[in-house]
């Protein structure tokens, strides 16, 4: 009955599908299958965490940004001068390098959040630029681009080690990916994320509400940069490494990119977008690097121009209409 | 103080030919509201265009030229007729999307068309090395760009001010409703404007051949540069650009030789403060 | 006496060069249910904004319930209990109507601080919404996304959820925009039963619908309020017949 129906209508938005818990089961099989690339599939999770934080701004807040990579790079760096200047407990690194670059977010959130369009991605893209230019100069302080050297992370829980085969990695970035996706999905599902949706949908509207819609912005900055400064650290710590390419421009446009093939405001979407990304470079670079940029531009127009929701609203959408038919 | 003037006439070369590159994209931006982030590609399409020409078929220097203007015009109107014009009402973002996956595919379009290694480009005799000017030794091919780009800028600014066509890419800047209301053709309008400016691109790529070197990543390396030209200038805004360019320009060879250490971080430092103090740019309009 | 809940004092504006309210006292009286009227390009749209705080005066003072709140925010006038509604709707496309009025509510209540606590769990809210739409006659499409709803719902649905904030003043512009006689006969009646605490002021064309729910009316032209009183007083003076005919 509708009335029914209506009570229950946010219960049923937040409630787990079945879907869901089949995209975590694989995740975990996936560890058990022999011969599997744990190495590719952990780049699949910290890229799908990045782009997820991507997706709280530009998804769930409609603020697009071109520089989006500055935040994972400055998650990486912090991460990784913890590692090389003795502070090597990996979880510890991790929550501290969330905190600073949820900081920087809030300040960058702070500085461009009366601006709109154009105004606001060159802001975006030059703030970034400046970050990237200054660690690839700042050779004494960040290596530059032979990248940040001897980082060493100690064993997880004092009990896993690092290991060559990048099985202690997958679990761990799997472990902590599940974590914050968890309790982004809270965020989403809360008031709050109702009330990031509405201003995405009208401002206006919103402020005669009552609603702190400047406030909400640099809080929503704040926590996708600290969401990017995760997926960054977990990249200094399995890798041991950090270079200035992770805080490069062409990082910010790949995330973009991947967050819009799988779908934005999905909260998925960004883990599906960089599946389909990684594989497929992966697979093009094996048979012709010139081809990637070809067939990942056409994808891209192709979505661009029929799917605009991305892949994962699509299927859904698909998947919803199927069982209607029925 | 002889080397700041020298940085400041390389400065204004450079701004110059930023401008010539980059001005198509700020009025069609202005006019239409598009964002069209593969006018660079143009650009990269002007140079290999020029490059064959004189390799492949013999075609003097300044003829080259010509035809990159022309092939990259004609190409643009290919571009836009197909492609574009379907996403004219879209929202900012799906139009940066289109228009970086276009970009990706001409990388990788020029690469399997003529390789991925740099271009190099031959210049006649005439326009190498360089010249004595009040004490001042001075690179003859940014001479050329000089005069080429001043040259070029008064046809522009002449025809915008003086003819009629430009009279009507005036009202369509300022407001497209309006000039359609007084009888204006806005599409025709806005079609030969788009054609003209990718033909400029065009130019502007193939006269940075030599001065810039040419591989199918030069749409990468130069993106930026015209985004920041266009913001920074103003959209719709001839003169903005003018200025924005040479400001750009100068600043980016100053930065480089009085300040290294901060190296192209002077440009995005100075992009950043003035979208900030005024996001609409330094002679655009205010929302 | 006539308690007035919402005052101009001096108010001044400008755009530019051009001058709006020289110096304009206006005053709403509580409980009143107000029609402001006038030819276009009058102020009346420019009223509300000044008075909500979309625009700033030139100088001038505002006052609601006594307290100055002339250099209040926008959300802090809506906080105190001023709402108002839009001339053209200023909905949630991509969100449905339980939505909007859960969202809204949630503001109202302030809880829509980040938290993980999920949004089903605020069950006051969402029983509150769903009875508000209930009662403005949306419940049907309560789960259709606003931007497919039909324009009479819409227009619906801006008034709903200013109605939904309580407030103490509600302005409204031109609520009636774009319905047909009956709905907008429908909607003032709702507004009549439901906001009977609530002092409205409307800006309006239908003069039908002026004279049947304002009990008074200010009439304004060219930038200055240059009537005032019952509809019928109003309707007899002669400034405002040369206003509405002579321009």
């Amino acid at each position: 009955m509708a009335r029914m129906q209506i009570s229950d209508y946010f219960a049923h938005q937040s409630r787990w599908g079945g879907w869901e818990y089949a995209f975590w089961l694989l995740w975990i099989v996936l560890f058990f299958v022999p011969d599997s690339n744990l190495v590719l599939l952990t780049q699949i999770l910290i890229w799908g965490l990045f782009a997820m934080s991507l997706d709280v701004l530009l998804g769930y807040r409609g603020i697009p940004s071109l520089g989006h990579a500055a935040f994972f790079g400055i998650g990486a760096y912090s991460a990784g001068f913890l590692g090389k200047y003795g502070w090597t407990e990996p979880i510890s690194g991790l929550l501290i390098s969330a905190l600073i670059t949820g900081c920087a977010g809030l300040g960058m959130g702070r500085v461009v959040r009366g601006l709109h369009g154009v105004a606001l991605l060159m802001v975006t893209l030059g703030l970034n630029m400046i970050l990237f230019d200054f660690v690839q100069r700042s050779t004494d302080i960040t290596g530059g681009d032979d990248g940040l050297q001897d980082i060493v992370i100690a064993p997880v829980l004092g009990m896993f080690r690092f290991d060559m085969y990048g099985k202690t990695a997958y679990v761990y970035v799997l472990v902590v990916v599940f974590i914050v996706t968890l309790l982004v999905r809270a965020l989403v599902n809360s008031p709050f994320g109702l009330t990031l949706r509405g201003s995405r949908e009208s401002t206006r509207r919103m402020i005669m509400l009552g609603a702190p819609v400047d406030r909400d912005v640099t809080l929503a900055f704040g926590v996708s940069a600290a969401i990017a400064g995760i997926a960054g650290a977990l990249l200094a710590q399995t890798t041991q490494f950090v270079a200035p390419e992770m805080v490069a421009f062409t990082r910010s446009a790949d995330v973009l990119v991947m967050l819009v093939i799988g779908g934005t405001a999905v909260l998925y979407g960004g883990y599906v977008g960089a599946a389909v990304f990684l594989v497929l470079r992966d697979v093009f670079a094996a048979m012709n690097p010139v081809y990637w940029y070809f067939w990942i531009g056409l994808l891209l127009v192709v979505i661009v121009a029929l799917f605009r929701q991305g892949i994962l609203p699509k299927l859904a959408e698909k998947w919803t209409r199927f069982r209607e038919g029925r | 103080m002889t080397s700041l003037l020298t940085i400041l006439f390389n400065g204004l070369a450079y701004g110059l030919l930023l401008f010539v590159m980059a001005v198509g994209l700020s009025v069609t931006m202005g006019m239409m509201q598009f964002v069209n982030l593969a006018h660079i590609s143009l650009s990269m399409l002007g140079g290999y265009v020029m490059v064959w020409a004189m390799d492949a078929a013999g075609v003097p220097f300044l003829v080259s030229l010509l035809l990159a203007f022309g092939a990259c015009a004609a190409f643009s109107v290919l571009l836009e007729r197909l492609v574009l014009r379907h996403f004219y009402g879209a929202d900012d973002l799906t139009q940066v999307l289109l228009t970086l996956g276009l970009l990706f595919m001409s990388i990788a379009s020029v690469a399997f068309i003529w390789g991925p290694a740099f271009k190099p480009v031959t210049v006649p005799s005439w326009l190498t090395g360089q010249f004595s000017l009040a004490g001042l030794q001075l690179e003859r091919y940014r001479l050329f760009l000089l005069v080429a780009g001043g040259l070029l800028t008064l046809v522009l600014v002449f025809t915008l001010e003086r003819t009629r066509f430009g009279a009507m890419v005036r009202a369509c800047v300022d407001s497209r409703r309006a000039a359609s209301g007084s009888g204006i053709n806005t599409d025709g309008v806005f079609a030969l404007t788009f054609a003209l400016g990718s033909g400029l691109a065009g130019l502007g790529g193939a006269m940075s051949v030599n001065l810039l070197s040419l591989d199918p990543n030069f749409p990468l390396r130069y993106l930026v540069y015209v985004l920041i030209v266009v913001s920074v200038g103003g959209m719709g805004s001839i003169t903005g650009s003018l200025l924005a360019a040479c400001l750009i320009g100068v600043a980016d060879v100053l930065g480089k030789y009085y300040l290294p250490e901060l190296g192209g971080l002077f440009i995005y430092l100075l992009t950043v403060i003035v979208m900030l103090w005024r996001p609409q740019g330094l002679m655009g309009r205010a929302a | 006496m006539a308690d007035t809940v919402l005052e101009t004092v001096d108010l001044q504006m400008a755009f530019g060069g051009l001058k709006i309210f020289e110096r304009l006292n206006f005053s709403l009286r509580r409980g009143e249910r107000h029609a402001v009227i006038g030819p276009n390009g009058a102020g009346k749209s420019t009223f509300v904004n000044l008075v909500t705080g979309v625009l700033k005066p030139v100088a001038g003072r505002l006052m609601l319930d006594g307290r100055d709140i002339t250099a209040a925010t926008p959300q802090e006038r809506v906080r105190a209990g001023l709402l108002r509604t839009f001339q053209i709707n200023t909905l949630f496309p991509g969100l449905n109507p339980l939505e909007s009025m859960v969202v809204a509510l949630c503001q109202r209540d302030a809880v829509a601080r980040p938290s993980l606590r999920a949004t089903a769990r605020h069950t006051g809210q969402i029983d509150e919404g769903r009875q508000l739409l209930e009662r403005f006659g949306l419940l049907d499409v309560a789960l259709t996304p606003t931007r497919m709803l039909p324009y009479g719902k819409q227009r619906i649905l801006e008034v709903a959820l200013a109605f939904a904030m309580r407030p103490r003043v509600l302005l409204l512009d031109e609520p009636a925009a774009g319905l047909s006689t009956a709905q907008g006969v429908a909607l003032f009646d709702q507004l009549r039963e439901l906001a009977a605490e609530t002092t409205v002021l409307f800006i309006e064309h239908d003069m039908n619908l002026v004279f049947k729910y304002a009990d008074r009316v200010s009439v304004f032209a060219g930038g200055q309020m240059i009537s005032q009183g019952t509809p019928d007083e109003v309707r007899a003076d002669p400034v405002v017949t040369k206003a509405y005919l002579g321009n």
